[in-house]
């Protein structure tokens, strides 16, 4: 059969039920908890992952969290609203921008695109790209873009000390919601779900301790096209179902595109399926409609993302292990794998 | 500047900041890239090192890895413009 978008297709229905028996396993049975805490950012992905929730352990028994703050858009809001709403399950909205304003969040940011642009005005919008994987050999060599109150557009390559200090310092976003998120599991006897899709989850795209942090995890397996395939049979609505794929993380509007994986996540779900199953670049090729040295150069890509971000996969790293942790930590998973 | 000298302080630089161990070989052809020596906010801590000090200044056209993925592109790519700092 000749490589195509084809091969990323699923058995919705059953891929639906067997995700729902596992979060069902994993929630009651292994994590002996009684529901889940989703945050709802009014995307795809924990779109899909509530909506799997609720079809597991029932609507009384998910909490959707929307957690705002100064960068986020009032449409990301509204969508996550009606999804809660369509899906009739309990919500609440808790504005983590204070947390974050006195963690120093927005001002080591402000410190920090000073370092590359001083003229740069605390109020300005901005946002980091990438640049696309399709035009030539660059280097993975982030930007930061930055629109004045006048509308001029700046872009800068950011020394790396700034660049490392505007990401550690816009991490906090993800981890004050993770703190929050669990701050209601803990009051509720609730899970976290974390709400990766494989792509994400195989090329690093979260935060450790953030985003990265959760309880199970029930969409990591799959492609980003499939998880659209899964919200479509959920009755995920529409509006979230058609928006572009967006980060939320800067204040200047960004596609995970050009933010972090340089390609439009349907290209690059095939590239990702093709490497994973040893299928020939030139064939892949053919599918997405580009020269093979694109999708050489795509591989190589995916491959370093990996590896690079292996790290943050990593459990702490103990000096020794400690046995008699390790074989509960097994005995436990796999009961709760046969429940 | 000499080539070699370029090649023994890069090379220094890749070892203290990405490698953390002398006994590792590091090979003037070796990819930089392909071995996951550099990620990108390593070609950042690297180019930001060359222009420092070499006193040169990369175009983003020429952030490239024909010019960046081993130590003997660094090298040549660096001699190249100390020569015609302009281009």
């Amino acid at each position: 059969m000749r490589f195509s978008p084809e091969i990323l297709r699923i058995d919705v229905e059953t891929q639906i039920r067997s995700i729902a028996a596992a979060i069902q396993s994993q929630v009651h049975e292994i994590l002996r908890r009684r529901g889940a805490v989703v945050a709802v950012s009014g995307g795809i992905d924990s779109a899909t992952c509530a909506a799997l929730c609720t079809a597991a352990l029932g609507k009384d028994r998910v909490l959707a969290l929307f957690l705002p703050e100064r960068d986020s858009s009032t449409t990301s809001l509204e969508l996550a609203k009606q999804l809660a709403e369509s899906l009739d399950i309990p919500c609440i909205t808790e504005p983590v921008g204070e947390i974050l304003q006195a963690a120093g969040c927005y001002a080591r940011q402000d410190e920090a695109i000073k370092m590359a642009l001083p003229e740069y005005e605390s109020g300005w919008k901005f946002k980091i790209t990438l640049p696309s994987l399709f035009s030539g050999d660059r280097l993975n060599v982030p930007r930061l873009t930055v629109l004045t109150n006048s509308g001029e557009v700046l872009t800068r390559r950011m020394p790396a000390h700034a660049y490392l200090q505007l990401v550690a310092a816009t991490n906090f976003k993800q981890r004050v919601r993770t703190m929050v998120a669990y701050y209601h599991a803990d009051r509720l006897n609730y899970a976290v779900c974390g709400t990766p899709n494989r792509l994400e989850y195989d090329q690093g795209f979260f935060v450790k301790g953030g985003d990265g942090l959760a309880d199970f995890k029930p969409i990591a397996h799959l492609y980003k096209t499939q998880v659209y395939a899964v919200a479509g049979a959920l009755g995920v609505p529409r509006e979230i179902v058609r928006r572009t794929p967006t980060t939320e993380t800067y204040s200047l509007p960004q596609t995970q595109e050009e933010f972090y994986f340089a390609l439009p996540y349907e290209k690059l779900d095939l590239c990702l399926y093709g490497l994973n199953h040893n299928v020939p670049a030139a064939e892949v090729a053919l599918a997405i409609d580009q020269p093979a040295e694109n999708v050489e150069r795509v591989y190589r890509d995916i491959e370093t993302k990996r590896r690079t971000t292996l790290p943050l996969h990593l459990h702490s790293l103990l000096k020794e292990p400690v046995p008699e942790l390790e074989s509960q930590k097994s005995s436990l998973v796999q009961r709760g794998a046969k429940g | 500047m000499k080539r070699e000298v370029i090649v023994e302080t890069t090379t220094d630089f890749i070892r203290k900041n990405f490698l953390f161990d002398d006994k590792v070989n590091l090979g003037e052809c070796d990819s930089l890239l392909g071995a996951g020596i550099l990620d990108s906010t390593g070609v950042l801590e690297l180019i930001a090192f060359l222009e420092l000090t070499y006193g040169v200044s990369f175009k983003d056209e020429e952030l490239v890895a024909e010019n960046f993925d081993s130590i003997a592109k660094i090298a040549g790519f660096v001699s190249g413009k100390i020569g015609n700092p302009v281009g």
